[in-house]
């Protein structure tokens, strides 16, 4: 009986967030963007999360190196840990890592400003003066996310590869121009492309998730239970999505 | 002309509203009245088309607005002026852009002219100075005053208050009745006020209705309040705590 009440509220869940995202979608070109609201989020979302990007992003570099380092060493073949901190970073950890923060971060903080404003009546009054909260408050989120992603997640590349680099020329006294120079070599444009699609695919899911949990609450107790669901459920789908995508692109020689 | 027939309304297994019948003629501040939680604020977002009914017709100026496609409603509920219980100014908008805020979005006025509009209904509810401030800058009575001048700057047909007066002190009280009256023999508008508050809404009102447990038990004028032999409105009247309206009957 629990089990069948779950399944019905995951798929209540799923038709709540099918509905959200037409309409969301139903607004995007339906008039002219206000550029302004836009570029304000563009400064909280993208610029005010790079101290936090820039940190974990070099720190998990580094850590990929040493770990790639360790196992690299049994074959004495220290020479492929530009490529392969590259190749990592690049196609899986640089999305999934920068998705989880951006998520943690500016998902929960979406969440929470679209949540306080309807337990103070702020989203009926934007329906009262005949502006859809869609339009008003959604869309510019979109946007925002959906150009801000593949920026951030290509600057948490490069500084994850930076992470390496400092390994490997404090262990294994690699040039920095060899290490570049290997590094882009092993990077095709399959690889940048397979980090895009990713990149845009979870700011996707953030944007919508942590948008259609701030509308969810009645009172401020659900505002703190709507931010935990927001991270909880972009987590979970951010991961779910990165492996549906990861076979495909196997799949697809991509 | 306000015509609410038979409207039921229910949240899950909760039915809030129970077959609501109420008229607002044209011109008169009509005051609702009724105990917190009796379903004033669910009724209200109904008329302004908010909230969907479960069944039942409100029609306003001889339209029923149930039966109205989203479209349409948007246009409809463009008539309305409407001042919510918590003010619900916009935080992240000055009280210029807020007061200014259906003027930018459905008119072609210039910034500067919208400027001009701003200041001068500022002015209509006793405030100046302030355009350049944020919501939580002000005190509780002023920004039930720029919530009041947010909704009269394009000269709607009709205004709701939501417990205009709920929360602010009162000599802020005072100042906000005697705007509403001012407004009230100014603009001629209709005017629906919904309050709990019944010295308050007494002031203010020429008609009046009582909710309770989700149904119009009395309507009609001041004389007739004076006279209803209802014993639940009675006892709302003297605000006991003894009679026929139990803690439950909310």
């Amino acid at each position: 009986m629990i089990l069948f009440k779950r399944v019905a509220e995951l798929f209540h869940y799923l038709g709540g967030i099918g509905f959200f995202i037409k309409d969301t979608l139903g607004w995007l070109f339906t008039k002219k963007r206000d550029f302004k609201s836009i570029i304000r989020e563009i400064i909280f979302i993208g610029i005010d999360s790079l101290p936090l990007v820039s940190l974990i992003a070099f720190f998990i570099g580094v850590i990929i190196a040493f770990q790639t380092a360790y196992q690299l060493k049994a074959f004495s073949s220290e020479i492929q840990l530009a490529p392969l901190v590259a190749l990592s970073l690049v196609r899986e950890l640089g999305p999934v890592i920068g998705a989880l923060i951006v998520a943690a971060r500016s998902g929960a903080s979406i969440t929470a400003g679209i949540g306080s404003m309807k337990i103070s009546e702020q989203v009926d009054a934007l329906e009262a003066f005949g502006v859809s909260p869609i339009d008003y408050l959604v869309v510019p989120q979109f946007v925002t996310l959906f150009i801000c992603m593949p920026v951030l997640i290509i600057y948490a590349d490069f500084l994850g590869i930076l992470g390496g680099y400092v390994v490997g020329a404090s262990k294994f006294y690699i040039s920095f121009g060899l290490y570049f120079r290997m590094t882009f070599d092993a990077l095709g444009g399959r690889d940048i492309l397979s980090g895009l699609v990713k990149s845009v695919t979870f700011g996707s899911i953030i944007a919508f998730v942590s948008c259609y949990e701030g509308f969810q609450p009645f009172s401020s107790i659900d505002v703190s239970r709507s931010v935990t669901n927001s991270v909880v459920r972009s987590f979970i789908l951010i991961i779910v999505f990165d492996c549906i995508l990861t076979a495909i692109f196997y799949f697809a020689g991509v | 002309m306000i015509k609410v027939r038979n409207l039921y309304r229910s949240f899950g297994e909760k039915q809030v509203l129970k077959g609501i019948n109420l008229t607002v003629n044209k011109g008169e501040t009509f005051l609702l009245i009724g105990r917190s939680g009796a379903g004033k604020s669910v009724l209200l977002k109904n008329i302004i088309g908010l909230l969907r009914p479960d069944s039942g017709t409100i029609s306003i100026d001889g339209v029923d607005i149930t039966q109205l496609t989203n479209d349409k409603l948007e246009r409809i509920r463009l008539q309305f002026g409407l001042v919510f219980q918590g003010s619900a100014l916009f935080d992240f908008l000055t009280i210029e852009e807020n007061v200014g805020f259906f003027l930018t979005r459905h008119t072609s006025l210039r910034k500067e002219e919208i400027r001009k509009r701003v200041t001068e209904t500022l002015a209509l509810v006793g405030l100046k100075g302030i355009e350049g401030s944020y919501p939580y800058e002000l005190s509780g009575g002023m920004r039930k005053r720029v919530a009041i001048a947010r909704a009269v700057i394009y000269n709607p047909k009709i205004l709701i208050y939501d417990e205009p007066t709920t929360g602010i002190d009162p000599i802020a009280v005072d100042k906000i009745v005697s705007l509403i009256e001012d407004l009230h023999k100014r603009l001629a508008i209709t005017s629906l006020v919904v309050t709990h508050d019944l010295e308050v809404g007494l002031k203010l009102a020429e008609r009046l209705a009582f909710l309770l447990g989700g149904k119009i038990i009395f309507e009609g004028d001041k004389k007739a309040l004076e006279s209803t032999t209802d014993e639940r409105l009675i006892q709302f009247l003297k605000g006991s705590s003894g009679g026929p309206i139990k803690e439950m009957e909310v």
